[in-house]
């Protein structure tokens, strides 16, 4: 398949599929995270003002541990940081596992470098010349950001008699014809017949307005259904 | 084999590891969750674990549809997760790093410590020497508004050296760590920029340093400001030394790295600096404790100041060269 795929290999010699999450939902992810850690410093520093000079060390330690520490705690301890949460997003390490502190840090003191000269300019550079999309902190640390997997739905191809496609077909058509079924409920009427109209050898012959009932047909045969 | 038939045939299985994850999932958040009747005993998982990656792959190459794929995928991946994840013992190790791993790793590097020991000690010695020859260098570090701040710090009149009228201490000590732990975390980042980074803050700061330390060396500030330096001096100096040791770490695997590939050799260098810099900031945090707290004190005399300051001194350097030798790694 052609996109952003990135599959790594476990111990168990199987291959598992990672979506990799390039610079845009990267790039909110980063403005959730800035808006909320500037909420909480605004709060600080609001009820510091009430202690003076106490309220403003208040102030400087969390402004340093918010900048610093923010990320990497979150990244080390639940995968991703608020933000990232909010876009369905998770940091991983190369081999799919999830993060630890050393790597956490490094890839978020790193950051420092990615900002320059402003706003991820160097990160983005870096992102769009490797296929992982690595900013330079992902690089030194060795790790991915990912799409959290959503929860799946069931195999939604709609019931139907199983009809014998009449002739072997490869896998790949077998794919198509399941895929096309299993959407055929999210299209109109006549898009559906439309395009089920394509592979003639298996709808000829079939009369007007039942060649999408044909193909879902021969998908539940796919299948197996009986 | 039909997909549905196989559905039918290891539905169960997987909806079994499922349970397991879910229970387990929760538990690494909150506490244990009440066991449940129908789970996998834990035993049981490294197998049941392996058979789902057994069943992802027959899936994949029976070219099953999607969803199943994706599921099975999904599980799979959750399973790996939990299984290679994240250990546990992390306080023991921190303290046999501080006591044996840190002064090794530090000696091992010694190269790069001294390279940036001596980019950073260079233009401050310099400087110290050269200031009290031509008073005037000054502007070139420091703008008028800022040293007549730094000459309130240091003003002998003053009550409490290296800090304004107004300060106090634990607000000074939030500063340092917000300023100083910044710096040393710029001059590590920036060595992945072939090193430059590191230099130019290595140079840049050691000149500030020099140029103040030598503009306060003569007259009636000099006392006031050694004695209030000299406490956190050893720390704060050689945690930005080990930060710059660090990014030259990162800069000089980009640079030469050897038989690797570059972003493996980053990578492989990386795992070495970042532990420097554990080490780093645990120094600068120590650094501004002392120079909150210990530091502003005038009723110690300056002679019991400097004196610290060379325990301090000596401290630090006999932690880097002897601790954690002749144990067994």
């Amino acid at each position: 398949m052609l996109d952003t795929a990135r599959r790594i290999s476990t111990p168990e010699g199987i291959e598992l599929t990672l979506r990799l999450a390039g610079p845009v939902p990267r790039a909110l992810a980063w403005t959730v995270d800035l808006l909320l850690r500037a909420v909480v410093l605004a709060i600080i520093a609001f009820t510091g003002t009430a202690l003076h000079q106490f309220g403003y060390a208040i102030f400087l330690l969390s402004a340093f541990l918010i900048e610093w520490l923010y990320p990497a705690w979150f990244e080390a301890t639940w995968g991703s940081t608020p933000g990232k949460r909010a876009l369905g997003l998770i940091v991983l390490n190369d081999d799919g596992t999830p993060l630890r502190w050393p790597a956490a840090l490094t890839r978020n003191l790193l950051r420092a470098v990615d900002f320059l000269p402003a706003m991820y300019f160097a990160g983005f550079l870096a992102m769009v010349m490797n296929r992982d999309f690595k900013r330079l902190g992902d690089l030194a640390a060795n790790t991915l950001v990912v799409y959290r997997e959503e929860k799946l739905q069931a195999l939604a191809i709609p019931d139907a008699e199983p009809q014998p496609p009449g002739f072997a077909l490869s896998i790949a058509e077998q794919r198509a014809i399941i895929d096309f079924a299993s959407r055929s409920t999210g299209l109109t009427q006549e898009r559906a017949e439309e395009l089920a109209q394509i592979p003639r050898s298996l709808t000829d012959g079939v009369p007007a307005g039942k060649a999408t009932a044909r193909l879902i047909g021969i998908a539940n045969y796919l299948v197996g259904r009986q | 084999m039909k997909q549905i038939v196989f559905e039918k045939q290891h539905k169960a299985e997987w909806e079994a590891f499922e349970r397991w994850l879910e229970q387990n999932e929760k538990k690494k958040k909150k506490g244990t969750p009440p066991a449940r009747a129908d789970a996998l005993p834990d035993q049981e998982i490294p197998r049941a674990y392996r058979r789902i990656c057994q069943l992802l792959a027959l899936a994949r190459d029976r070219q099953y549809s999607p969803d199943i794929i994706d599921r099975l995928n999904r599980i799979a991946l959750r399973g790996h997760h939990l299984l290679y994840g994240a250990r546990g013992g992390q306080p023991a190790r921190l303290w046999s790093f501080f006591t044996t791993g840190f002064p090794r790793m530090v000696r091992s590097e010694w190269r790069l410590v001294a390279a940036a020991a001596a980019l950073f000690a260079g233009p401050l010695l310099i400087l110290l020497a050269v200031l009290p020859v031509f008073p005037d260098f000054i502007y070139y570090f420091v703008d008028p508004a800022g040293l007549a701040r730094f000459q309130e710090m240091y003003d002998p009149a003053n009550p409490r050296l290296g800090m304004r009228e107004a300060d106090d201490n634990v607000m000074m000590f939030a500063f340092y760590i917000w300023n100083n732990v910044k710096i040393g975390f710029q001059t590590f980042a920036t060595g992945i920029l072939l090193g430059l980074g590191s230099i130019f803050y290595l140079l840049f700061n050691g000149a500030q340093i020099g140029a103040i330390a030598g503009h306060f060396s003569g007259a009636s500030f000099s006392e006031p400001f050694w004695s209030f330096v000299s406490g956190h001096s050893a720390m704060e100096l050689s945690a930005i030394v080990l930060s710059g040791a660090a990014g030259l770490k990162l800069g000089s695997a980009v640079i030469a790295p050897g038989l690797r590939s570059r972003t493996q050799a980053l990578v492989q260098a990386a795992k070495p600096a970042i532990r420097l810099m554990y080490g780093a900031a645990a120094m600068f945090l120590i650094a501004a404790f002392i120079e909150g707290f210990w530091s502003p004190l005038t009723a110690f005399p300056a002679s019991v100041k400097y004196t610290v300051g060379c325990v301090m001194w000596a401290f630090v350097l006999t932690y880097f060269l002897f601790s954690g030798r002749g144990r067994a790694a």
